[in-house]
Parts: structure tokens; sequence; C-alpha cells
């Protein structure tokens, strides 16, 4: 697939990547003809001068260009270390030349910039642990894609989850009343297995609110009747909200669409704060995760989110751990886990994941490398949501992954995110990998006691 | 040209320790102000222990994955960045220099010691050169100021350890030597050098995040 070619350092533009010929996305070529010469400088030029401040600066003036960065990559290391793919290389064919000529770049740099920053990089901050000086790349990429945001040059596909949020405040243009239609369907099928099993909605002072992504709703409902039914078994006080703001994905954060991206946070945490819970539960999703724990809460000016957020995986911990869910029987197939990086690198759970994944299973191989240094899944960041058209480049851009999976010899691949779950999902049809995937909640689902709560009077 | 000599000699030392630690300082002042003005999020995150615990783990050598995944260039790059104030301050022939102005001074290194070392600060150099050239994913970085902060580094190196051998116009090597380090101290707040000063910055940044918010470790 790819050119093996060294002389890059004097045309990096010119390759001949068959890649890039493919996917012309309308939203970018009708966004570019907008586009004036005055438009892009100033634009660029108001973000890179009004929106960053020294931490910016530091980056830019820290990097001594020493290539520690590229091992981290997961496309640099499934292009056969081509250096076009490496984390600095990015910085340069972007924000380098964009600062040294001053935002005066053509529309046929945009579009390659476009493509580096939204398709080539998955925001995942892996190279930010292989660079001595700690430079954090995914940040660069975000104000690219931030600049692409503000030109409307966004990829068509995960513009259009954006817009769906600015209209609905979910991802999905899931409507009202079609969101509580789906909890109480959930409700009813759970009902032939758990009697009196309640999906609460609006419940004012219970201990949690569960909340997922949009997608859960609107194609994997069964998602939301397996967290019912551990709930229930658990004997949890939990409540669903039935108003906007039950959304936690925010798509926005990844387009650079800050602004829409912090009344996403905000609703959901008002949200919370309406029905007075006493923390967030929130299903196996690790961008969503990411958004309500790291950066919406900051972009509402709270340091820290204003509520306890718990990601599925610590939940899942705390019930088993507390002996509210037991197991009858171990799932018996060898199985391994992916490290979301939201949860893993942004969040320290890899090792309470492998603590449940042992409770549960009976024959787990980890892959290597793991926990922090788990490749990414090639898909989060917003890559996959920028839609089919990218879905072939994707596939060779994460090779590796393929690879790293392949060796573990396991028989099902547990991905405890809704984005790592889908792309990993393509990577094993593509590569035709003998795997299944699972979500860590099916396992438990499938393996738990699913005794009936009966509350204790 | 004698009272050139002597001004390069006497007084530009002074002003160039003068532009490097105030440049420095200022620079991290100004760092400081700005983060207060413009980024003041900064500070919310930024923990005492956290930072240090990611720089003191950067500085254990080949504790961190990314410089075992590197060891020859990691090692080699190790070794240079001490040497480059090991060998400078504890010269023989500069302690002489700091002596007879502040009167104080401290033991010196082994001249031949000193010697060797300095060769070693030079083929690490010449090993970065190269290196700039071989790897394909740092050529296709490199930019021409990466040869010249090169070049910046070794001179002072190069042209001490042609004037400590005497081989050929000693008195005007030891010129070029001692205006090649002032030219060297003077750049350093200026140019992507200062990495001595905002690389830790920059690395308890991210420690930070990376420890306090995220609970994991970014090395």
């Amino acid at each position: 697939m790819q050119t093996q070619d060294n002389t890059m350092t004097e045309k990096p533009k010119e390759t001949t990547d068959p890649k890039k010929e493919k996917a012309t996305d309308p939203a970018i070529e009708a966004g570019l003809e907008r586009l004036t010469p005055e438009r892009i400088r100033n634009t660029i030029n108001q973000v890179l001068e009004k929106e960053t401040g020294p931490r910016f600066k530091a980056y830019v003036e820290t990097c001594m260009s020493c290539g520690l960065c590229a091992d981290a990559c997961s496309y640099f290391l499934s292009n056969d270390r081509d250096p076009h793919f490496m984390p600095a290389a990015k910085v340069k064919n972007t924000i380098w030349e964009m600062l040294a000529k001053k935002g005066n770049v053509s529309k046929d740099f945009l579009r390659e910039a476009v493509r580096i920053s939204h398709l080539e990089c998955n925001v995942c901050k892996r190279c930010a642990m292989y660079c001595p000086f700690g430079i954090d790349i995914a940040y660069m990429m975000l104000l690219v894609r931030r600049i692409c945001h503000k030109l409307e040059i966004t990829p068509q596909y995960i513009q259009d989850t954006v817009n769906s949020h600015s209209v609905t405040l979910n991802q999905m243009w899931v409507k009202d009343d079609e969101w509580i239609d789906t909890l109480q369907w959930q409700e009813e099928d759970a009902r032939d297995e758990f009697e009196d099993l309640q999906i609460p909605l609006d419940k004012v002072g219970a201990d949690i609110m569960y909340s997922v992504i949009a997608p859960e709703p609107k194609f994997q409902a069964g998602l939301i009747y397996q967290a019912a039914a551990m709930m229930h078994a658990a004997g949890i006080d939990w409540t669903m909200p039935s108003t906007p703001g039950w959304d936690n994905s925010n798509m926005a954060m990844y387009t650079g669409d800050n602004e829409i991206s912090g009344r996403i946070a905000r609703a959901f945490f008002e949200t919370a704060a309406k029905l007075r819970v006493k923390r967030i539960v929130m299903g196996e999703c690790g961008h969503a995760f990411r958004s309500v724990y790291d950066i919406g809460n900051r972009w509402n000016s709270w340091v820290m989110p204003p509520f306890e957020v718990v990601h599925a995986l610590a939940f899942y911990h705390e019930l088993l751990t507390e002996g509210r869910i037991t197991i009858k029987e171990k799932y018996k197939k060898k199985v391994t886990l992916h490290d979301p990086c939201n949860v893993a690198r942004g969040r320290g759970l890899h090792d309470k994941a492998r603590q449940v994944v042992n409770m549960v299973c009976e024959d787990f191989v980890d892959m290597v490398p793991n926990r922090e240094h788990n490749f990414c899944c090639g898909a989060g960041g917003g890559v996959i949501n920028c839609g089919p058209p990218y879905k072939g480049e994707r596939m060779v851009n994460n090779r590796n992954k393929a690879e790293q999976l392949a060796a573990t010899g396991a028989e099902v691949l547990i991905a405890p995110c809704h984005n790592c779950h889908s792309g990993l999902e393509d990577i094993i049809h593509h590569y035709d990998l003998k795997m299944e995937i699972k979500f860590l909640g099916d396992l438990i689902y499938e393996t738990m006691d699913k005794k009936i709560y009966t509350p204790e009077k | 040209m004698n009272s050139f000599i002597a001004f390069i000699m006497g007084p530009m030392v002074w002003i160039s320790a003068i532009i490097f630690v105030g440049g420095l300082l200022f620079k991290f002042i100004g760092i400081v102000q700005s983060v207060r003005q413009k980024e003041p999020y900064i500070f919310s995150y930024m923990t005492l222990k956290h930072s240090l615990r990611s720089i003191g783990a950067w500085l254990v050598p080949f504790f961190p994955k990314s410089t075992r995944l590197r060891p020859v260039y990691y090692g080699i790059s190790y070794i240079f960045h001490i040497l480059l104030f090991v060998v400078p301050l504890f010269l023989a022939s500069h302690i002489v220099l700091i002596n007879e102005a502040f009167q104080i001074s401290w033991p010196a290194l082994n001249n031949s010691l000193a010697d060797w070392l300095t060769l070693v600060v030079i083929a690490a150099l010449l090993f970065f050169v190269v290196r700039r050239q071989m790897v394909p994913e740092v050529a296709y970085l490199t930019r021409p100021s990466d040869y010249l902060m090169i070049a910046i580094v070794a001179l002072p190196f190069v042209t001490g350890f042609l004037a400590y051998h005497q081989w050929f116009a000693y008195r005007w090597m030891a010129v070029a030597h001692v205006l090649s380090g002032e030219l060297m101290l003077i750049i350093i707040p200026f140019s992507r050098l200062s990495h001595m000063l905002t690389a830790p910055l920059t690395r308890a940044y991210m420690g930070s995040e990376f420890g306090h918010v995220r609970h994991a470790r970014d090395w």
C-alpha cells in the first residue's frame, strides 16, 4: 500500500499516497470554496494568538525535533514508519507552517490540515508519554480542528453529529419522546426476566443518575437493558433523566466547537443537579467520560466535575467487590482487554478493569503493550465519527492494532468504550481476526447471578 | 585589536553571563505572568508532587518506556547533557579563572579526563548530526536551526579542545573559545536551547495532568 519514500524531507506534500486520492468530503470542499485569503489569515491568527497562551508557546519553542514521539503513534507504526504520520510531523505540517506563514496558507494546505487533525490523529495523548518534555500534541491537533471549525471545513459526518447536539442536546437526533419510549420499551422487556424491574425516570434525590451516549437508545438499546438488570440485581437507588441532558457524549469537543461542547456538558450537569443525585454513573464510553470528567467541566469553569462521575469500569468494580452483584459461573472463553485511552490514560482505570475481568472470566490474557501504553483503537477522538467515506484508510492506519490483537490468541476482545468497540469491530472484520468483541457489561450480564431484588422492609 | 581581545576576555564574559541568567529569569517570569493572565487554569492543575514525580521519572535513566525503545540515542543524549554541565563547570582552567575573580574554588576534573570528556561531547554532537540525516523520521522534522543549535553548542567544546592542546594559533583559538562560549550563553534564552528552562515546565504540567487529574503515569 505505502510507498517507501525517504526523500520526504524535500517534498512532503507530493508523496503519492493512494489513501489521499480517495475520499473527498463535500463539507470540506464546499467549505474551502467559501474561504478567502483574508478569512483564512484572520481566523488562524485569531485562534493562535487569542485562544492560546504560554502553554502553546512553550510547546512550539521547546520541541527539539528529536523524533521520540514517532514510536508512540499507531498511524506511524501502521504505515511502515512513514515520517508523515509521526506526531511531531503532524504539528510541523499544520501549526509550524501556519506560524511561519503568519496564517497565509493555501486551501490545499487547509485540506491537508483537516485530514491530519481529524483523520490521522485520535488525540489519544499516547505521544505525550513518549515525548521527554511532555509536549501535548493532541492539544495542538485540537487547536487545528478549532481553526477548521471556525473556517467551517469540518468533515461532514462529524459536523452532523455536532448539529444534532446543537439542536437536540444529543448526538443522534434522538427525539425527546423516542428517548422515553426506548427506556420504557427496555423496562418492559426486562420485566419478563426480572419481575418488578424499573428504569426510574426523573427520580429526584436518587443515589445515582445513570447516563448513556445517544447511540445506545439509537442502535444498542440492549445495553440499557443490561445496565438496568445490573442496577436491579444490585438494588441500586438510581434514575435516568427523561429530559435533554441525558446524553453524555460530546462530539463538539472533538470538532473544536468549544461553545457547543460547553453547552452539552453544562446541560448534562444541570440535569444531574435538577435530579439532586449523589453521583453520576455512565456506560462504557471513553470520550463521553473525557467530556464530563476532564473537558466539559473546565469549559464551564469547574476545576473538577461538580458531581462525582463514575465510569462503568469503576462502577462494575464497586458492584463486584462489594458483593452487590455475584458471578454465578465465570466466563470460559479466553478473553483479552483493550484499554481505552480516555479511561486508562485518562483516568487510570486499567487496574480496576483487570480486576473486574479476572472476577468475571476464567482465562484472561493481556495484550502487549497495555494499560497506559496500550495502542489506540484508531477510531476514537472523533476519527470514526468522520464517517464511512474514511473507513478504508482507518483500516490501513490501524494495522498495528490488528497485529497486537492477533498476538493475544484470545477468542473474545473486551472493549469497554463505544468508539473503541466500533473501531475494533471494523478492525476484526477487515483483518479477519477470529475474535468476538464484547463490552465488559455484556460479560457481566451473561455471567451474573440474575437475582430479583426485593427491598428489605 | 588588543582592546577587542581585552573586551572579549573581560566585560563580555560578564555581559554574556548576565544575559544568560537574566534572560532565563526574564523568560521564566514572563511565562509565569502570561500563565496568570491568559491561562490561570494551569495553576489549578499543577501540583508539586506530581510535577516532581514526572520530572523525577524522566531523570532516571531508561525508566520511561520511550527511552528504552531508543536506548542508543537516549543513552548518548543522557551522557551528553550531563557532560554539557560537568565539563565546563569542573574544568581546572575555568575554576582558576573563577578563583581569581571571586576567591572561591572547588575540586577540578583531572585535565586528561576532562580532555577525553570534551571529545565525548563532540562525538555526541556528531552523532546527533548523523542521526538527523540517517533516521527518516528525524530527518523529516529537521530544520536548519537544528544544525545551527548543534553548531552553537559544539563550538566552545571544539575550540576549547584545540586551545588546550595548543596545536596551532593558540592565542586566537583561546579568543574563539571564549567568544563562542559567550555566544552560546547569550543565545540560550532566545532559542530552543531554552528548553533547559521550559522542558521541566512542560514536563511538570503534563505530569500534573496525568498524575493529579488522570490518575495515570506519564512515562
